[in-house]
């Protein structure tokens, strides 16, 4: 596994939609390439045939009964929580499409 | 004898015959708070009003038909507790505080039970870490060696019972979380099978490898605790609807007969020497004991850390989607869009070690890498699986080593995630399998720092392991030792 460069490093931050400064694509760059070395050891494993497991539980398709619960909160206390000026019972948001 | 330092058993038994009060005994919790915790740093949100208000309710009803009922525990900080601050030791929601407006199942069974909760204890950010150093708070530190991690990401729960504290706390499991810290601070942690406990309410790391489980004083005291928390939530999907046994009554002392495996995997080269040899001499104390302790092969052992490593990002990546500063959480002014806002409330708000687990789990479900690293690992892990499946055709449980050494100096891996990975090598093969497996002291370096033996059981195989645990227990005196602080 070679390193990651810097545009790859910017390109997965874009897609995790975090911001990196300058001197911390380095830094994480390093970090993730050495990571990405040390997964990397899977590739070794032959696993031809064998399939994957998504889950250990055994159950199928849990279903419940379709009715609406509040889960013991109100919606002024779920809004309550909100950082965000909240306008006729909704959360106003920075615009999808800019200012 | 001072009543914090009682395991649950004990003082329920004192509570029951009125030699102490509810009252006074979550007094005596929160005194060891206020003398203790400006030191170690476990506690990180004290509820003791409530928690004061609760005793006396229950000392006027005068009722303890619980052996829960009256007892004082630490929640670690990703369980949401009506009213309570819950932050999960993140930036991303301390800064707007975050006060949820429901409980988790789990706290909600110790409620309803009579137990109080006390305080949320400190936690690597979202449970990512072994040491909480990632946590917004600080670090724990070890009640053994304030130099040293009380380990993670429950340290502030195993720092929290082995202090004396609290009588037991809870944390969450995902690659170790409870029983490393377990190990490090001498005390005791289940991680119970996948399913057996209700993740509903508790802040969602890896779903599918998440577990909820109690930190204790002895292997009875975790027993007692499952009773109470185990079984199946409607709230929560992956919840089993098989019957809860009653585990106190599986503790009858006997492993006679017994088979027990000893992994070769788990002994590698250049492991610590007193690690080694304390788990030998716990395999001496279980044959007196008349257990039968045979050399087994559990062959994909070494691929169980980095197959974590795959899935657990890969989780992680799109459970820390939700923190986006809308509902909850952080917020900034001056974004130019929704968009920017997003990029601004995650840059702020999480800290390094998410954001690497964010990005690695971008990194491996994108495009032209899936099937590379995530469907690859997804087929580890089935191996891994099938190794346990063998082995427990043959034998009733498996002990290893917790860790490969004693608690590690804070700042250790400083810069070296992958140093501090390797640190759960003996915890992740069970998180891939699904199966249970416990922590419980088995000695002490030349240093006086503390070690564990980890006891596995199959699927839903608690009884065996608490059996074996507290019989080992009773036989030794590793689980009764105090740090002095």
């Amino acid at each position: 596994m070679a390193q990651l460069s810097d545009n790859e490093v910017r390109h997965i931050a874009k897609l995790a939609r975090i911001n990196l400064r300058e001197e911390q694509v380095s830094k994480f760059g390093k970090e993730l390439t050495s990571i990405l070395a040390y997964i990397d050891q899977l590739q070794e494993v032959d696993t031809k045939g064998v399939e994957p497991t998504e889950q250990v539980t055994g159950l199928h398709n849990a279903f419940r009964e379709d009715e609406v619960k509040d889960g013991g909160a109100t919606r002024e206390e779920l809004l309550a929580c909100s950082p965000l000026p909240i306008v006729e019972n909704q959360i106003q948001t920075p615009s999808a499409h800019g200012s | 004898m001072d009543m914090n330092t009682m395991t649950i058993a004990k003082a329920h038994t004192a509570l029951k015959a009125k030699e102490i009060s509810a009252t006074e005994l979550v007094q005596s919790c929160i005194d060891r708070i206020e003398n203790v915790d400006g030191v170690l740093n476990a506690v990180i949100h004290k509820s003791f009003d409530s928690a004061l208000e609760q005793a006396k309710n229950i000392d006027q009803g005068g009722e303890f038909n619980s052996p829960l009922t009256g007892i004082p525990y630490l929640t670690k900080d990703n369980y949401n507790e009506k009213g309570v601050p819950t932050t999960a030791c993140s930036n991303v929601l301390r800064d707007k505080v975050y006060i949820p407006p429901f409980s988790s199942t789990t706290n909600e069974r110790l409620s309803a039970a009579g137990a109080i909760s006390i305080g949320k204890s400190n936690t690597d950010e979202f449970t990512m870490g072994g040491s909480t150093e990632t946590s917004c708070y600080g670090v724990t530190k070890n009640p053994w060696d304030t130099t040293r991690v009380a380990g993670g990401s429950s340290g502030g729960s195993a720092a929290g019972v082995a202090a004396d504290e609290c009588l037991f706390a809870l944390g969450t499991d995902t690659g170790g979380s409870i029983r490393q810290p377990a190990a490090f601070c001498n005390c005791t942690g289940l991680r119970p099978t996948y399913g057996r406990t209700s993740r509903y309410g508790v802040m969602s790391m890896a779903s599918s490898l998440d577990t909820i489980g109690p930190l204790c004083k002895s292997v009875e005291d975790l027993a007692i605790v499952m009773e109470t928390i185990s079984g199946h939530d409607p709230m929560d999907g992956t919840t089993s609807k098989n019957d809860v046994p009653q585990y106190s009554k599986a503790l009858t002392g006997d492993i006679k007969g017994m088979k027990i495996g000893l992994p070769k995997e788990y002994f590698i080269d250049g492991m610590d020497a007193e690690v080694e040899q304390s788990v030998r001499d716990a395999v001496k104390v279980l044959e007196e004991q008349g257990a039968i302790v045979k050399e087994i092969s559990l062959p994909h052992t070494k691929y169980a850390t980095p197959c974590y490593y795959v899935l657990c990002p890969c989780e992680v990546s799109s459970n820390m989607a939700r923190y986006d500063g809308i509902r909850f959480g952080h917020t900034v002014n001056g974004a130019k869009d929704l968009v920017d806002y997003y990029h601004q409330v995650r840059t702020d708000g999480f800290g390094d070690e998410v954001k690497r687990r964010i990005m690695i789990g971008t990194y491996a479900l994108s495009a032209g890498y899936f099937d590379a690293y995530y469907r690859q690992a997804q087929k580890v892990r089935t191996l891994i699986k099938k190794d346990f499946d063998d082995a427990f055709a043959n034998v009733d449980i498996i002990i290893s080593p917790v860790t490969p050494g004693p608690a590690f100096t804070i700042g250790a891996y400083e810069g070296d995630p992958v140093a501090m990975y390797l640190e759960d090598i003996f915890l992740d093969s069970q998180v891939m399998a699904g199966i249970p497996a416990l922590s419980v002291p088995c000695g002490c370096t030349k240093d006086n720092l503390p070690l564990g033996l980890q006891m596995m059981g199959p699927q839903w195989g608690e009884e065996a392991i608490l059996r074996a645990g507290d019989a080992y227990e009773k036989a030794t005196e590793w689980s009764g030792r105090k740090a002095s602080l």
